[in-house]
């Protein structure tokens, strides 16, 4: 059975959703990132699905239960990159994914996590700034 | 009703034989009907490659105006009738081109006494329906992909996605909204979304006549879509009229912000993402 990878980057944990989602592949995913959030205490997640061409109704459960799960271990979970064609297929089913967090695409995304735990986002050219540098 | 092969070959012979005084009556004729808006030249020359096109069609052998040999005189019919439909000419004075060519006919046929004439006439008569028919479908064929054309064009020019600050796109909706427009709004929307990145959206409703609850609907569900990719929708440009209706409907926005203009939701947006708008004082030189 295929996995999909999920890739550690700095405090984050990365998923991109690159194969069908399968029922069984998702259930996996869900348990890898679970036990993968404990072993390198990441405290964000971020699922990119640009490529996922369809989001039924259980892979769109299950991402609200990798959501909820992934907050009891205190991690907050993004899920980026819908596609408009998924999008308006979601609204078109009445499934609004509620519980979810989104951002149109991973920066966004690492943005809102760092937003979220009260930390600066700075762009790069952002770093000789002395006013962005908190006072000590 | 097909033509024999005699009566093909004997109305080719008729064609070329009276070629000349074919075409003055006829294009007198659709001269008539189409009462000066060509000139009488450019009809002359039009009826005689038609008269052509026929005569070519008969001596080749063509029997029907779906057989092969006919396939010229059908170009020919097809061209002249797209030319009408675009000049604007009714599709009745278009057929009326082609079915004059029976009275031009029975003119210099002269003498119907003769039993196998008349039989002719009536074959070539049958010829002259289809090809005066096959005309009317391609001047409809013609107007409905004018009107296609049109259509598609509106909605282009309709709805434009336009970005108004770093971040921030505006879709100002102009004229009625219905599904098929909301559906092309929506998917351009999301599309530009995408495309630049923009967490925020802007769906301005001032040029939007009426808000009943099917508007609504298409308007909340963009919203919903853009929230599901993680992108945020303000409605600007809501009338007092329109906001009256709204809740004599009983429309709920629920916590979609809304405003009354473009210029609040922006500077809403901006302050969402920590800008300030402040009024920079001139300096004097």
């Amino acid at each position: 059975m295929e996995r999909v990878p999920v890739l550690k980057i700095g405090d984050i944990l990365l998923v991109s959703i690159q194969i069908d989602m399968e029922d069984q592949v998702a259930l996996q995913l869900q348990e890898d990132l679970a036990e993968k959030i404990v072993t390198t205490g990441c405290h964000g997640v971020i699922i990119d699905i640009s490529a996922l061409d369809i989001v039924d109704s259980f892979v769109g459960r299950t991402l609200a239960t990798i959501a909820s799960v992934s907050r009891v271990l205190d991690a907050e979970t993004v899920v980026v990159g819908m596609r408009p064609a998924v999008a308006i297929t979601l609204v078109e089913l009445g499934l609004s994914l509620p519980g979810i967090r989104t951002a149109l695409n991973v920066e966004l995304g690492i943005e809102m996590l760092a937003r979220s735990r009260g930390e600066v986002w700075q762009d790069d050219e952002d770093e000789g700034d002395p006013a962005a540098v908190p006072a000590s | 009703m097909a033509l024999s092969p005699d009566e093909s070959g004997r109305l080719a012979d008729l064609l070329s034989e009276h070629a000349d005084g074919l075409v003055v009556h006829w294009a007198e004729l659709v001269g008539n009907g189409l009462q000066g808006r060509m000139s009488r030249p450019e009809l002359e020359r039009q009826t005689r490659d038609l008269q052509k096109g026929f005569q070519q069609a008969f001596a080749a052998g063509a029997r029907d105006l779906t057989d092969e040999e006919a396939g010229e005189l059908r170009a020919q019919l097809g061209e002249l009738s797209s030319n009408r439909a675009r000049q604007g000419f009714s599709a009745n004075e278009t057929a009326i081109s082609v079915f004059a060519l029976k009275d031009a006919v029975l003119g210099v046929i002269g003498d119907t006494s003769d039993a196998q004439t008349l039989r002719d006439f009536v074959a070539f008569s049958g010829f002259i329906d289809r090809a005066a028919l096959f005309t009317f479908d391609s001047y409809v064929r013609v107007r409905e992909a004018l009107i296609a054309d049109q259509a598609e064009q509106l909605l282009e020019l309709s709805t434009p996605v336009v970005k108004l600050w770093e971040g921030v796109v505006a879709v100002p909706l102009v004229g009625t909204l219905d599904s098929a427009r909301a559906q092309v709004v929506m998917e351009r929307l999301l599309q530009t979304l995408v495309d630049t990145g923009s967490p925020y959206a802007i769906i301005d409703i001032t040029g939007v006549p009426a808000v009943d609850t099917q508007v609504a609907q298409h308007i909340l569900k963009t919203v919903v879509a853009a929230r599901l990719m993680g992108a945020d929708c303000i409605i600007s440009g809501i009338r007092p009229q329109i906001a009256q209706t709204i809740v004599a409907l009983g429309i709920e926005f629920g916590d979609i912000a809304t405003k009354s203009s473009l210029a609040d939701a922006l500077r809403y947006v901006l302050g969402k993402n920590s800008y300030k708008v402040v009024t920079s004082k001139r300096t004097e030189h």
